[in-house]
């Protein structure tokens, strides 16, 4: 009998591997293979336990080391029947998810099986123009937050001259209410190593790094192993799956500093200096890593990659909302009754997001805020719930997508509170580069506390404290951090008023 | 996980040092790497590893000290036996996290950073686990944990010997 269990941070950190522990006691005598794989993204149903049935696996969750036997039995009341049948599975579109939570995440074999390594294959049938034009068709943009056209980073690349030329994928994922990057690493490694290979590849660089935040053991842990895995396998080296064409690469790990996520502070990070933002131009492109051209993706724009060359880009393309092409791999999280990953094709609204499919909030009290995008996103009140999940939809509403992470607050959040913490946390994290941030945000503090005692001169102060920031800072830190501070002081007017009231 | 000891006053630490950072002289970008590596090897990056390396890279000991001061992971000081991250990010807020840390260090007595009198815990503020849809979550000496609330907290607090 085949029994999964994911061996997703998520899952372990809600006691997957006690589970494990249980599954193997209750199984005594009988013949049980347990396989650890990624998570399926309900992480309301972890630890999710499969067992195969006719081919079949059904799901129980979320499991307790009590219910083990239960399990193994097929008669606890956890069962939820075959998970391929669930309403959250088959709402979505996985592309880029197709395998996390399915496979073994460190077999290469498993990984082949289910369509790995198709699109490296088919890539190295095409020239590198070819390849380039072919991300291009797609549609893919950064994943990151930026939105930024994927081809146009790698067609700037291909075209640079240069000895060596790098792929450094960002997979420093520090925003609140993200953890795509770290689901796929701990669940598909292998999809990012292929995406990786595919954009070397394209543009002609030989030498890949992935920054790796430290606040991520176990997704260091499975990557590093893939890396090795994949070596051994001829899929990454001298010879790429017996092409004569080279590309290999590391992992790096990050120093917890949020800031690296910035492109260029995580390129001064990999060269060993302080995570100091640079200035552009000159663009990463053209003098990133070591001054050499490089292309800094996101973790999720470069495990999508495979499949866009499996599939062809077309097919991808296909998918999707305006100029937002192809599929958002939603991360639904915070106060929410069904939190995890849900990946489907730009253009669903906002309030399915959060009240259809994430099922309203945890509490079962009002939904008052959802941040959308990470801690320099904007808070986005009911009102603006009819919003579509795309870039320029979002744009256009005073909010972004970002890494697409949602962090859902109920009726008791303190939307002041929200605000202070964004100027605080960007305190903590400024690199020191940029006066208005460096500054700005300890001011800003300040500023919101003197609004919290009362002081009403000090709103007009904050608001345009935040027009300096934005204008003034050379990164995203600064720079948008007046996102969620001015959104919660515009939509949520009552929590700066109260204060000042109850001062009075 | 096993507790890296550094004895200031002993000087047989150079060879290890130097092992350590011969390691990792062929990277591209090795200074990263090299104080992890050292910082796992003795909790902390001593004062000698620092001429050392400032040696190895030809940078100045001034350059190195903005590195090493500028990322939250590296150490001058030794931590405690156990380090409790408690994650102080938003969607951890959304679910009560801002409570449960104060709760943690009114506690323990400390503030945030500060280790506890017997040596065996210091807290930590993390900012993201990626335990976004499981939380608030703390990471135990990195073991993650989600859904924690001051019962479980006050568990692994015990576990932990604070």
């Amino acid at each position: 009998m085949k029994v999964y269990v994911p061996m997703d941070s998520a899952a372990k950190a809600l006691g997957a591997d006690d589970v494990v522990l249980a599954l193997l006691k209750a199984a005594e005598g009988r013949d049980i293979q347990i396989i650890r794989t990624g998570s399926r993204g309900m992480i309301w149903l972890e630890p999710l336990v499969e067992v195969e049935v006719d081919g079949q696996r059904h799901g129980f969750g979320p499991a307790t080391p009590a219910d083990a036997a239960a399990i193994l039995e097929g008669t606890s009341a956890l069962a939820l029947g075959p998970v391929e049948d669930l309403d959250w599975m088959k709402r979505q579109t996985r592309l880029t998810f197709a395998r996390c939570g399915v496979i073994d995440p460190l077999s290469l074999e498993d990984y082949s099986a289910h369509g790995g390594l198709k699109g490296l294959r088919r890539a190295l049938t095409l020239t590198s123009q070819q390849m380039v034009d072919e991300v291009q068709t797609s549609g893919l943009r950064g994943r990151g937050g930026a939105g930024f056209p994927t081809g146009i980073k790698w067609q700037t690349v291909h075209d640079a001259g240069a000895r060596q030329k790098y792929i450094v994928c960002n997979a420093d994922e520090g925003d609140s209410g993200t953890f795509a990057d770290r689901m796929i690493m701990e669940g598909d490694p292998f999809t990012l190593i292929e995406g990786m290979t595919i954009a070397g590849l394209a543009v002609g660089a030989t030498r890949g790094y992935v920054y790796l935040r430290s606040e991520y053991p176990d997704a260091i842990h499975v990557m590093r192993q893939a890396v090795a895995i994949a070596r051994e396998a001829g899929v990454l080296g001298a010879d790429v799956l017996n092409s004569g064409r080279a590309f290999d690469m590391e992992i790096r790990e990050g120093a917890g500093a949020y800031v690296c996520g910035e492109e260029t502070s995580l390129l001064n990070s990999l060269e060993g200096k302080r995570g100091v933002v640079r200035a552009k131009p000159p663009l990463p492109a053209l003098e990133g890593f070591l001054g050499r051209p490089t292309v800094v993706n996101n973790v999720i724009s470069l495990a999508t990659v495979p499949v866009i060359f499996e599939r062809g880009a077309q097919y991808y393309a296909d998918f999707g909302l305006g100029r937002s092409r192809g599929t958002v791999t939603l991360q639904i999280a915070g106060n929410v009754a069904r939190g995890g990953l849900f990946e489907t094709a730009f253009g669903v609204t906002l309030d399915e997001v959060v009240n259809d499919i994430g099922g309203g909030t945890a509490s079962r009290r009002p939904v008052k805020a959802v941040q959308v995008g990470g801690p320099l996103g904007a808070y986005m009140p009911v009102s603006k719930f009819d919003t579509p999940i795309g870039y320029e939809e979002f744009d256009a509403k005073g909010g972004l997508i970002g890494h697409a992470g949602l962090v859902v607050f109920d009726d008791r959040a303190d939307m002041l509170k929200m605000a202070r913490f964004a100027m605080e946390f960007c305190a903590v994290e400024s690199c020191g580069k940029c006066t208005p941030c460096r500054i700005g945000s300890v001011r800003g503090v300040e500023t919101i506390d003197r609004i919290a005692q009362g002081d009403a001169s000090a709103v007009p102060l904050l608001t345009d404290l935040c027009e300096t920031m934005k204008d003034g800072s050379l990164c995203a830190l600064g720079g948008f951090t007046p996102f969620p501070v001015m959104s919660a002081l515009t939509h949520f007017p009552d929590d700066f008023a109260t204060h000042k009231e109850a001062a009075e | 996980m096993s507790t890296p000891t550094y004895t200031p006053d002993a000087s047989d630490h150079d060879a290890d040092i130097k092992r350590i950072i011969d390691a990792h002289l062929q990277l591209e970008g090795p200074l990263l790497p090299m104080l992890h590596a050292v910082q796992a090897e003795f909790g902390l990056i001593p004062e000698a590893a620092q001429r050392l390396i400032a040696d190895a890279l030809n940078i100045t000991r001034a350059e190195l000290h903005g590195v090493i001061s500028f990322y939250h992971d590296f150490r001058e000081k030794p931590a405690g036996r156990h380090v409790l991250k408690i994650c102080r990010a938003e969607a951890c807020q959304s679910v009560g996290g801002a409570a449960l840390a104060d709760h943690v260090l009114e506690k323990l007595g400390l503030n945030w950073h500060g280790t506890t009198a017997n040596g065996a815990v210091t807290v930590e503020p993390v900012y993201c686990l990626g335990l976004c849809a499981c939380a608030p979550a703390a990471m135990v000496d990195g073991r993650v944990v989600g859904r924690v609330d001051a019962t479980r907290m006050d568990a692994l607090l015990a576990e932990a010997g604070a």
